[in-house]
């Protein structure tokens, strides 16, 4: 088979593609945008948050889990799949507890932004409540379930790294984060400011201590763009040492390093 | 030391309550630095788990089996079983419950040293369940059925234990009691209060009947060991496949997949590789309970019919998948596997397999719907949480362990032996166009002969009803609450993959029924048994739980109606497994069929001022 037949359209627009890769792939590579929240290039696909659905022969197929098929027409922009991906990060919403103004992650945050995006203005659904334990046992990281949406990157990232700190653990509505210590504290395991497990949280749910508010309200990344340019990767922070006032004093520069605005990846490499 | 007498693998079921947890048991921190490293010798649990483990060669592969005996054993997963565990297997105590937090059958808790299981199926519901856990909890003396202060006694509804043609029914510390009446409760109480074990209570109260109504071509048959086997062998396994092609036998599980396309799919794989047969005999699906009989009367012609499938494939090992609802029927199933193996029809290098070797062993369920589904069931296979996989690659592509799998329902392997006996001309002679063979039917509910018919494909509903004496039906629910609801007017219609496909339940209900309260049950079911994966199942399923309990106190808005039929087409459109698809569809029918019943739930307009949006 030659390259060229390797091809599928997006909304009319011809994407070329490697055989194995995914709709999402295929799609990130050619610079075009598809809201995600438990999708990351660097890890294996979960499918589980379904934002990413995607519409193929009147069927809706999630993109990061889908493999691309050549001669796909893959519809990602209509009136249909906005309603349906609102909904979604909808119930999001309600299956936690997300009072964002009093939430570090605010305007950095990706379910926020996606929010914005596909233009949500309530919550429609019935809010759930959930009651959950903040685990504040970790001198350097606090894991906030409230705020968790169980896209398991945290997993998958720990994974790769050989830690395995965390799992999904429960069922149903009692699905919950499990930290992989013998209290299930995040104090008692190996986990250090420097795992990408720490850093990948798309949400507010694992958050670096020391860390608040340093970029200011207001001059964040999705503060006045829209994830759907710039997409996902928030500034990162480089933590070569836990000593926190080291790392404030480097962090000034690092956050303003520029961000490849269609791959959402940082240009710097870091 | 050796630990080993403390294990007995196929003893599972307790032969009396559970011991009261030690004191010390229950204060025990599960943090692993807060225990001294050597234990009382008296506290039997670190034995037992170490026992177990031991039996399992250490492999984290087994943990769900480890627990699900560790439960069975004590009546709970203490945390110093769970330290235990994580030390032998050499995982945290984090890992460990998030696995235990996932089933229903496994607790952190103690659950009293009887535990009480009532089957919350919509039958039961019928039969009176809820005044049999009225006066349950009021004799027994545990308001809400919670733990009594004691310990001696918890009350608990779980999912649709099976026994839906014989209930109310329950599970004791796993053993069943079918057949509830107000009078054997009261004796149930007094055994309980004195702390007898099982063997001092009337035996014949553990007699689960088979109630078969209605045999047909698999249930008219009794296979010896090899029956099917000794003459398929001697043929190629060419020969067999074209007789399992003319058959064209779908799978009775419920999706109805071509049996033979999935054997293709097995043998299309490189041959060098391993592969593995599976039964799925979870049946979870509400009001089924036909592989339970097939299992207790007709197992020789289920691992036949497995065993066949191995030789077809060459694969060297089976596994049955058994829902922990079953657990007691653990035994005899060991036992007659062992029946298989003296008389040289299974395991190494058996004397009558001509240089073929096939064993099957029985793997436990642990109380989770999802776990039917065969991906999530391969996942629970292999000791985790059961969540289902990203489809394709398919079983028999990468099953368990990554191996081309071969996975079916019970029925199917049944109807496997069948075709192996007689042809696949014979076997297809029967039922429709696209539905070849008989079907085994699970009928409960309002009617008077309650359970298995084996009737061939097609057969008409009202002709099902006119057979289980159901006179006077409001509708049939078929397949199951993920099946179809099937008002009075449409009788006429045929169970067939072409029309109203099955995968076995066929639940009566009757005219004086309400069903506001069958579908509140259901959706109930469905999140309670969601897996939590996705969002729309995980969060959907709660929504239209949330609703349908007001929809039941008629406290619904009519403007509320749109939202909801938008959320279930969301869920039936995205979600990742075939649960959160057909979750919404109970209520969704009921919308479309039933109009008039909605709207008068609606609060009305003249009282909308004085309600409060509920939010
Ligand atoms: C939520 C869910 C539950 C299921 N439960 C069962 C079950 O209890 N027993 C079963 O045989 N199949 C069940 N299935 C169907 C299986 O996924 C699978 O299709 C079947 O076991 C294949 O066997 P068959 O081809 O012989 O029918 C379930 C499917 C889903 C989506
Ligand atoms: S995690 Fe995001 S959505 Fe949730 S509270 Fe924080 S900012 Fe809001
Ligand atoms: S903590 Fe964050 S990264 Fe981990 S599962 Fe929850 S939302 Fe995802
Ligand atoms: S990004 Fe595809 S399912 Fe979450
Ligand atoms: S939670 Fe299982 S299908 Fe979504």
């Amino acid at each position: 088979m030659t390259q060229s037949s390797n091809k599928i359209t997006i909304d009319g627009r011809a994407v070329c593609f490697q055989p194995g890769q995914t709709i999402m792939e295929a799609a990130t590579e050619a610079s075009v945008y598809i809201p995600h929240l438990c999708h990351h290039p660097d890890y294996p696909p979960h499918g589980s948050c379904k934002v990413c659905t995607v519409k193929v022969d009147g069927r809706y197929l999630a993109s990061c889990s889908e493999k691309a098929v050549d001669g796909m027409e893959v519809q990602n922009n209509c009136k249909d799949l906005k309603d349906l991906r609102r909904s979604i990060t909808q119930l999001l919403f309600v299956d936690g507890n997300h009072y964002c103004p009093s939430c570090e992650r605010s305007g950095n945050c990706q379910l926020q932004a996606i929010g914005y995006a596909l233009e949500m203005q309530e919550n429609h659904y019935t809010q759930l409540f959930p009651t959950r334990k903040v685990d504040a046992s970790h001198p350097d990281i606090i894991l906030d379930p409230d705020r968790c949406i169980l896209c398991g990157l945290c997993v998958r990232a720990s994974e790769a790294e050989g830690k395995n700190l965390f799992k999904i653990g429960g069922r149903g509505q009692n699905s919950y984060l499990s930290v992989c210590s013998d209290s299930g504290l995040l104090g008692d395991s190996s986990i250090s400011v420097n795992d990408k497990a720490a850093q990948i949280c798309p949400v507010g749910a694992i958050l670096i201590r020391g860390e608040g508010f340093h970029i200011p309200i207001g001059e964040r990344l999705y503060d006045h763009q829209q994830i759907t340019s710039v997409g996902n990767c928030r500034p990162r922070y480089n933590h070569s040492t836990s000593n926190l006032t080291e790392r404030k004093k480097r962090e000034g520069p690092e956050h303003s390093k520029p961000i490849n605005l269609t791959t959402g990846k940082h240009t710097n490499g870091k | 030391m050796s630990v080993k007498r403390f294990l007995d693998p196929d003893q599972i079921l307790p032969a009396g309550p559970w011991a009261l947890p030690a004191a010390k048991e229950r204060t025990v921190k599960s943090t692993g630095t807060q225990l001294p490293s050597h234990p009382s010798k008296k506290l039997t649990t670190p034995l037992y788990v170490k026992s177990v483990c031991q039996h399992y060669g250490f492999s984290k592969l087994f943990l769900l089996q480890a627990l699900i005996r560790i439960q069975l054993r004590f009546g709970w997963v203490s945390p110093l079983a769970v330290r235990e565990l994580s030390c032998q297997l050499k995982i945290t105590g984090g890992e460990v419950r998030s696995i235990i937090d996932f089933y229903s059958f496994l607790s952190a808790e103690f659950q009293g040293q009887y535990q009480i299981l009532l089957s919350n199926n919509i039958t039961d519901t019928f039969l009176g369940q809820s005044d049999i856990f009225q006066q349950l909890c009021y004799l027994l003396k545990t308001p809400d059925g919670a733990l009594r202060e004691d310990s001696l006694v918890s009350v608990t509804m779980t999912s649709c234990t099976g026994l839906c043609d014989q209930g109310p029914a329950a599970l004791i510390n796993g053993h069943p009691i079918v057949n509830l009446t107000s009078e054997r409760i009261k004796q149930i109480a007094i055994l309980i209060e004195s702390r007898a074990s099982f063997n001092q209570w009337p035996q014949d109260w553990f007699l689960v009947s088979d109630n078969i109504r209605e045999p047909g071509a698999l249930l008219d048959r009794t296979v010896s060991p090899g029956q099917a086997l000794s003459q398929v062998i001697k043929h190629s396994k060419e020969s067999f496949l074209d007789e399992l092609q003319t058959s064209s036998l779908r799978g009775r599980g419920g999706a109805g997949f071509s049996t033979f396309l999935k054997f293709s799919g097995v043998i299309q794989q490189n041959s060098k590789r391993s592969k593995y047969v599976i039964c799925n005999a979870d049946e979870g699906e509400p009001g089924t309970f036909k592989d339970r009989v097939l299992l207790q009367r007709h197992c020789q012609q289920v691992f036949e019919g497995m065993t066949i499938a191995g030789w077809a494939l060459g694969a060297h090992k089976g596994i049955v998948y058994l829902r922990a609802e079953y657990a007691w029927l653990f035994k005899f199933l060991q036992d007659q596997l062992q029946t298989r193996r003296a008389q040289g029809w299974l395991g190494h290098n058996a004397k009558n397999l001509a240089g073929f070797s096939f064993d099957i062993s029985i793997h436990l369920g642990a109380g989770a719907y999802i776990c039917g589904e065969e991906t999530a069931l391969i996942e629970s296979l292999e000791g985790k949480r059961g969540v289902p996989r990203i489809r394709p690659p398919f079983p028999a592509q990468s099953g368990y362990l990554g191996f081309p799998t071969l996975l079916n329902n019970v029925e199917s392997f049944a109807c496997i032996t069948e075709i192996a006996l007689t042809s696949g001309q014979k076997f297809a002679a029967i039922g429709t166009e696209h539905s070849k063979g008989t079907k085994l039917h699970s009928v409960s509910g309002d009617c008077k002969y309650p359970g298995i018919y084996e009737l061939p494909w097609g057969v008409s509903i009202a002709e099902v009803l006119e057979r289980c004496g159901a006179e006077d039906a409001l509708a049939v629910q078929i397949g199951g609450p993920s099946g179809a609801c099937i008002p009075r007017d449409h009788f006429d219609r045929c169970i067939a993959f072409e029309d109203v496909p099955t995968g076995g339940s066929f639940m009566v209900i009757g005219h004086s029924r309400s069903l506001i309260d069958v579908v509140t049950n259901f959706t109930d079911f469905f999140a309670h048994e969601s897996c939590g994966f996705c969002t729309p199942c995980r969060v959907g399923c709660k929504q239209l739980d949330l609703f349908t309990a007001r929809l039941k106190q008629r406290r619904i808005h009519a403007h509320e109606l749109a939202k909801i039929k938008s959320l279930g087409e969301l869920m039936i459109n995205s979600s990742h497994c075939g649960l959160g698809k057909t979750a919404a569809l109970p209520l969704l029918q009921l919308m479309e069929s039933y109009p008039k019943l909605i709207e008068d739930s609606c609060i009305p307009a003249t009282e909308l001022l004085l309600e409060p949006e509920c939010h």
